[in-house]
C-alpha cells in the first residue's frame, strides 16, 4: 500500500447547518494526480477550503501527512488586481512558507522566483504591475507563486476557467511535471475530454461523493447520470442528519436532502 | 527674504517649533497608514473612526478637563471598541465592513454629542472637533512621538503579512494564521494614528493627514513602497506649508494644514501619471508591440 498523504474520515464541511460536502470518505495517495469532477455548488471548492483549513469540518477529519506543506490555488475572484504590486511581488508571496513574516528574501530565493517565471512563460514580466496581465497572464503568475511555494500537496480550484488553450495546454504540462515530481496534486475542472486525457484519478462530487477511482471508472455514464440528478439547492427544511452508518467523530448534527432523487 | 518667510518662524518661535516636529511625527505614521486604509478601499472607514472617537475624548474631557492624558485614553478606549466591534461583525457576519463600521461609529458619534452637551460649552466641543497644533505641550508632543514610533515599528513588522491580506488574503489564510490578527492590529493603528492627531487637528481634520497625501500619492506611483513614501513627503510638505500659512495670514493651523494636503491631491489628479490628464491624452503614435 502506497502511503496516504490525505485521508477523509467522514468528513462534512458545509456552510450554516447545510452540508456542501457530506461524508467523504478515502485516502489520496502520495504522488497521486486527481481531478476533482462536479457541476457548480457541488463542493469542489469547498472540499479544497476544507483541505487547506480555511473552513472548519461540521464533523469527521481531514488529516494531511506529517509535515507536508499545502499549496493552494483559489479562484480569481479573491485576488484585488487593482492593489498596486508588480508580477515579482506577486511571485514572491509563495517565498512565505519558507520565509515567513520577516526572513529576508535571499539571492536563491530571487533565483527561484525568476526560475519559476521562467517556467510558466513570463519571462520579462517581472516589473510589470498585476492589473496590466491578460486573465491567462495572471493565471500563468499564479501557477509560478505555486512553483515558487515548493509545496508537497498541491490544491488547484478551476485554474482553467476562461483561459485560452495554449495556456491550458502550457498548465496541464506543469501540472504533469508536479506530478512527475511525486508531488500530490488534486484540481478542480469542468472540462471532463481534459480530465480523461491527462488525470489517472477523479473524484465526482456531487454535494457527496458519488465515485472516486481510476478515471475511466469514475466517469462511466452511470455515475455521471447520479451526479447530475442531486439537488443544487439545500432545503431549508431538510431533515437532520442521524446516520448509523456513519460514525460521527464528535456527534455533530448537520440538515442534508434526503430527498435527491440518486439512487 | 525667502529666510524671513519660510524658515525664520521655525527658528524664532517656540511654539512653531513644537507645532513643526508634532505635525511631522504625526505624517510620519498616519500617512502610511493611511495608504494601506485607501488600498483597502477603507478611505471613509478612516473618517468614520475620526467620529468614533469623539464619546472617548469626550469623556475624559468632561471629567478631567482639557487635559491630554485622559482625552487620549479615552478616545483610545472608544476608537478600540468601535474597530473591533466593525471588524468584528464584518469578519465573522455576512454584513460587509462599510455597514458595520457606519452602524458603530453612528451610535459613538450620537454618545459623543451626548457626553459634550451635559456640561460643556460650544468653545470645549471646538477644542475636540478641531484641536490646537500651536499649544502642544511636551505631554502631546511625547504622545505623538510614541504614537509615530509604535505604528512605524508595527507597519515594519507586519508589512508583508499586511501586503499579502490586501493582495490575496485567501492566499495569506492558507499559509499562515496572521490574517485576521493583521486585520486588527492595521485597525488598532488606524485608532492610534487618529487619537494622535486629535490634539493637534482635533478629531475631525486629523483623519485629513491620514487620507489626502495617501490619496494623492495614489495617482503617481504603482508600488506599495513608493506610495508609502511619497505619501510621507507630501504629508511633511503640507504641515510645513499649513504651519508657515498659518503664521503668515493669521489662519487656523489645522485646516491650513488639511487644506494644504488637498492642494496636492487636487494637484496630483490633474497632473499625476495616473491622474485624469494624463490617461485622457491620446497618443498620436503606436508602439508595433
Amino acid at each position: 500500500m502506497t502511503d496516504a498523504c490525505l485521508t477523509f474520515r467522514d468528513l462534512t464541511l458545509g456552510y450554516g447547518s447545510h452540508p456542501a460536502v457530506h461524508h467523504l470518505n478515502g485516502v489520496v495517495r502520495k504522488g497521486s494526480l486527481t481531478a476533482i469532477v462536479g457541476a457548480n455548488g457541488s463542493g469542489k471548492s469547498t472540499l479544497m477550503k476544507g483541505v487547506v483549513g480555511v473552513l472548519k469540518p461540521m464533523a469527521g477529519t481531514a488529516v494531511k501527512a506529517g509535515g507536508a506543506r499545502i499549496a493552494y490555488l483559489p479562484q480569481q475572484s479573491e485576488l484585488d488586481r487593482t492593489f498596486p504590486a508588480r508580477v515579482v511581488d506577486l511571485v514572491s508571496l509563495g517565498l512565505w512558507p519558507k520565509r515567513g513574516l520577516l526572513g529576508r528574501f535571499t539571492a536563491d530565493d530571487r533565483h527561484a522566483v525568476s526560475r519559476a517565471l521562467a517556467a510558466v512563460g513570463l519571462e520579462g514580466f517581472e516589473k510589470r504591475g498585476i492589473d496590466t496581465l491578460s486573465g491567462g497572464q495572471l493565471q500563468r503568475a499564479l501557477f509560478a507563486r505555486v512553483l515558487v511555494q515548493d509545496a508537497e500537496i498541491i490544491l488547484l480550484d478551476e485554474p482553467f476557467n476562461a483561459i485560452d488553450a495554449k495556456t491550458v495546454v502550457d498548465l496541464v504540462a506543469l501540472i504533469k511535471r508536479w506530478h512527475g515530481e511525486n508531488r500530490t496534486v488534486m484540481v478542480a475542472v469542468h472540462d471532463l475530454d481534459l480530465v480523461r486525457a491527462h488525470f489517472p484519478e477523479t473524484l465526482l462530487l456531487a454535494r457527496r461523493p458519488v465515485a472516486w477511482g481510476l478515471t475511466a471508472e469514475t466517469l462511466k455514464p452511470d455515475n455521471m447520470l447520479k451526479a447530475r440528478r442531486f439537488e443544487e439547492a439545500w432545503l431549508d427544511d431538510a431533515p437532520w442528519c442521524e446516520t448509523d452508518e456513519h460514525a460521527h467523530g464528535d456527534g455533530h448534527d448537520h440538515a442534508h436532502d434526503h430527498h435527491s432523487k440518486v439512487a | 527674504m525667502i529666510y524671513d518667510y519660510l524658515v525664520a518662524p521655525f527658528v524664532e518661535f517656540g511654539f512653531m517649533q513644537r507645532a513643526l516636529a508634532g505635525s511631522l511625527m504625526l505624517s510620519a505614521g498616519a500617512c502610511p497608514v493611511g495608504v494601506f486604509l485607501m488600498l483597502r478601499r477603507m478611505s471613509l472607514a478612516g473618517d468614520a473612526m475620526a467620529h468614533a472617537i469623539l464619546p472617548g475624548a469626550a469623556a475624559g474631557f468632561l471629567l478631567y478637563g482639557l487635559e491630554i492624558l485622559p482625552m487620549t485614553i479615552g478616545g483610545l478606549i472608544a476608537g478600540v471598541i468601535v474597530a473591533l466591534g466593525a471588524g468584528a461583525v464584518s469578519r465573522f457576519t455576512i454584513q460587509k465592513e462599510d455597514a458595520s463600521m457606519a452602524a458603530f461609529y453612528l451610535i459613538s458619534l450620537a454618545l459623543g454629542v451626548l457626553i459634550v452637551s451635559l456640561r460643556g460649552s460650544s468653545v470645549d466641543l471646538m477644542h475636540v472637533l478641531f484641536g490646537t497644533v500651536l499649544a502642544l505641550n511636551d505631554e502631546a508632543l511625547t504622545l505623538i512621538a510614541t504614537i509615530a514610533g509604535t505604528t512605524l515599528l508595527l507597519l515594519a513588522v507586519f508589512w508583508r503579512a499586511l501586503v499579502a491580506e490586501c493582495l490575496d488574503p485567501l492566499f495569506l489564510r492558507s499559509v499562515s494564521r496572521l490574517g485576521t490578527p493583521v486585520h486588527f492590529i492595521f485597525l488598532g493603528l488606524v485608532v492610534l494614528n487618529l487619537v494622535g492627531g486629535f490634539q493637534a487637528l482635533g478629531t475631525l481634520l486629523s483623519v485629513g493627514l491620514m487620507m489626502l497625501p495617501a490619496a494623492a500619492a495614489r495617482f503617481w506611483t504603482t508600488r506599495v513602497e513608493p506610495m508609502c513614501a511619497l505619501a510621507l513627503a507630501i504629508g511633511f510638505a503640507s504641515c510645513v506649508a499649513g504651519l508657515l500659512m498659518s503664521y503668515h495670514y493669521s489662519l487656523p493651523s489645522g485646516p491650513a494644514i488639511i487644506l494644504s494636503a488637498g492642494v496636492v491631491y487636487l494637484a496630483s489628479i490633474l497632473a499625476g501619471p495616473r491622474g485624469l490628464l494624463r490617461s485622457r491624452v491620446r497618443h498620436q503614435r503606436h508602439r508595433t508591440a
